[in-house]
């Protein structure tokens, strides 16, 4: 069956049947095409998605002290409850199982000023493992480390837009940035997904904020980041836990829902998740649905192909075909047709989603993509199916008895 | 011994619950270099005939050999290899390949044969010569008259040098005169020692050949040796 006259064969009647070829190839090309750009817009869409809510870590609780609404323990009501450092280190004690890493967090204004130029900044002061619950993505220089935590260093890293504003294009790394009236020096510049509001955030040491904060130990919130591996369930058990052991610690009434507050994201990523789910279901089923109707287009056109051909296999059968060769040089086509238009429809179908790229933002598609795997895969499905298509009528055709096939209409 | 030697042939064909008898026992044989006219008129039996010695249709009774080999209970590969090997076809309807040219036409049973490429290609030129063709070979069926298109048939039916030719009304789609001519032409290759059987309902068709044979209903009413009429004088 691969030897090369029958190849030679097949190239001479694939070269003088033109728009036969072309029909058939066509229809695969249009059907991988169409499926390839629809799997591709529906990953873009998946991608505005994790773009809209994946900005920040997922496995992480943020503890905020408030204000008691209850008297406790002797307590009055409407105290306030603050956290400080020997907090920290008790979660890191108690839970510490549970943890990835555990970082405080304080937030001030201040006017920041370089040379000429001066803005309004919102510093953030905490330990170096901010930067995981935040996706702080570093571009120069390095991030607050341990050694600014046990120095209480007045080193500070900037935001890309911190940056821009102040240093106007300049080298920032080295410099001295006058921060409410005492100079830092840079050590970093970071970029962050989450927009141009996290990219004008200056961090700190944690340490240095409260030495300068009249050598205070007190913090605004803590950042909890937890093991992903303990799931949600895991997630739900860890923010009840530290919310009993904070009560207790800080004399809160269990039932007081303004002594201290647990913000658990994990909750919103289940949803999320959830929501991604669907949008997948959705798609899959539109992707589904192509490639069924490229099948069913497929062999529509085979079995036309074959129907066209009877009289020729007649011819061919009483010059001395016998059965098998006629299947064998149907299915051989046909199969040589939808492989080449079929990978020509794949390629066009992944240059469109890597041409478009950023350009139907607009539209809730960033970046559309395809799993080659994915794309190759279908490819080859859909020519498989093609075959199968292909030789049922061919089988058919070749056990008609040639004096049928010839018979005049 | 015979080129084709048939005993007791039956052919019925079921009509829904009728059953139809065409051949209802013929008992017939064909020397080698014969040129045999099979005649009779529409329903007599006479292509149901042809067809089964060209093995597109099998009998359901009776014997058939041809050139001492037994024609019987054959597979379709088995008899596509038969048909290959041992006859060469010619139709009313000409039946050639419309997107291969005349040349590709007439090698085509000999890609069935797996001559090589190039071997296949001489040959076909060499019959389309024999046949006065040689300048149509590389034309497409679409751009020939139909003589000329019937002699291209008659070039495909002798490249696979088969033992017998079988022509089914060759000439019933033709003008006279261009049916003289392809009668001269099969007149020709029989003079050259081939055996050919042609199945036709016209008495000057059948007149030019060696001997008649007549169907009716049937049957073989008629079996005679005729004195051949040249077609070359008409041509």
């Amino acid at each position: 069956m691969f030897n090369r006259d029958n190849w030679k064969e097949i190239f001479e009647t694939i070269q003088k049947n033109k728009l036969r070829t072309f029909l058939s190839g066509f229809t695969v090309a249009l059907g991988i095409l169409i499926f390839v750009v629809l799997y591709g817009f529906g990953n873009g869409l998946k991608n505005t998605f994790s773009e809209f809510f994946g900005n920040d870590a997922t496995n992480v609780l943020y503890l905020f002290p408030g204000r008691t609404s209850e008297p406790y323990l002797g307590y009055k009501a409407n105290r306030r409850i603050e956290f400080d450092n020997s907090d920290l280190k008790d979660i890191k004690e108690n839970f510490a199982m549970f943890l990835d890493y555990v970082t405080p967090q304080i937030s001030r204004g201040a006017l920041a000023k370089y040379g000429e130029e001066s803005d309004n900044y919102s510093i953030r002061a905490a330990a170096p493992s901010i930067q995981e619950a935040e996706k702080v993505i570093l571009m120069e220089g390095r991030f607050i480390n341990q050694s600014d935590i046990d120095n209480k260093t007045k080193n500070i890293v900037i935001g890309r837009l911190v940056k821009k504003d102040l240093f106007k294009g300049k080298p920032a790394l080295g410099e001295f940035i006058d921060l409410g009236g005492s100079s830092y020096r840079v050590v970093g510049v970071f970029q962050d997904d989450g927009g141009d509001r996290e990219e004008r955030i200056i961090y700190m040491s944690y340490t240095t904020r409260q030495r300068l904060d009249k050598a205070t130990d007190k913090v605004d919130q803590i950042i909890v980041g937890f093991k992903p591996a303990i799931g949600y369930e895991g997630a739900m058990a860890l923010e009840k836990s530290l919310s009993t052991y904070f009560r207790e610690k800080k004399y809160i009434s269990p039932k007081d829902p303004n002594g201290m507050y647990i913000r658990n994201v994990t909750d919103q990523l289940k949803q999320n998740q959830q929501f991604a789910g669907v949008l997948q279901i959705i798609i899959s089923f539109f992707c589904v649905g192509t490639l069924i109707a490229g099948i069913i287009g497929i062999s529509n056109i085979m079995v036309f192909v074959v129907k066209e051909r009877t009289k020729e296999i007649g011819i061919r059968k009483a010059l001395g075909a016998t059965p098998k060769s006629v299947i064998g040089t149907i299915l051989l086509e046909s199969i040589f047709i939808t492989t080449i238009s079929g990978f020509i429809g794949m390629m066009i179908g992944v240059g469109i989603l890597t041409g478009l790229g950023d350009t139907l933002k607009d539209y809730f598609i960033t970046d559309p993509y395809i799993d080659m795997g994915i794309a190759i895969a279908s490819t080859i499905m859909l020519i498989i199916f093609g075959g199968i298509a292909g030789y049922i009528p061919a089988k058919r055709a070749a056990d008609i008895k040639p004096i049928v096939a010839l018979r005049d209409e | 011994m015979a080129m084709i030697e048939i005993k007791d042939l039956h052919k019925s064909y079921q009509m829904g619950s009728n059953s139809l008898h065409v051949l209802k026992g013929i008992n017939f044989s064909v020397e080698a270099g014969e040129l045999v006219a099979i005649m009779g008129s529409s329903g007599s039996g006479k292509s149901t005939l042809l067809n089964i010695l060209g093995m597109l249709d099998e009998a359901n009774e009776g014997s058939y050999v041809l050139d001492g080999v037994p024609i019987k209970n054959l597979n379709e590969t088995k008899a596509a290899q038969y048909r290959n090997k041992f006859l060469g076809f010619i139709f009313q309807s000409f039946n050639l390949i419309n997107y291969k040219s005349a040349a590709e036409n007439v090698a085509l049973p000999l890609y069935y044969q797996r001559m090589p490429r190039k071997e296949r290609q001489e040959k076909a030129i060499k019959y389309l010569e024999q046949v006065g063709l040689k300048e149509w070979a590389t034309h497409l069926p679409s751009e020939l008259s139909g003589g000329q298109k019937q002699r291209v048939a008659i070039a495909r039916a002798m490249a696979a040098e088969p033992k017998v030719l079988l022509a089914d009304e060759p000439t019933g789609a033709l003008d006279s005169k261009t049916s003289y001519e392809v009668m001269d032409l099969i007149q020709k290759i029989n003079d050259a020692g081939n055996t050919i059987l042609v199945v036709t309902h016209e008495p000057d068709i059948a007149d030019m050949c060696k001997r008649i044979v007549h169907l009716k209903d049937g049957v073989i009413v008629e079996d005679k040796k005729v004195k051949q009429v040249r077609a070359a004088q008409y041509v």
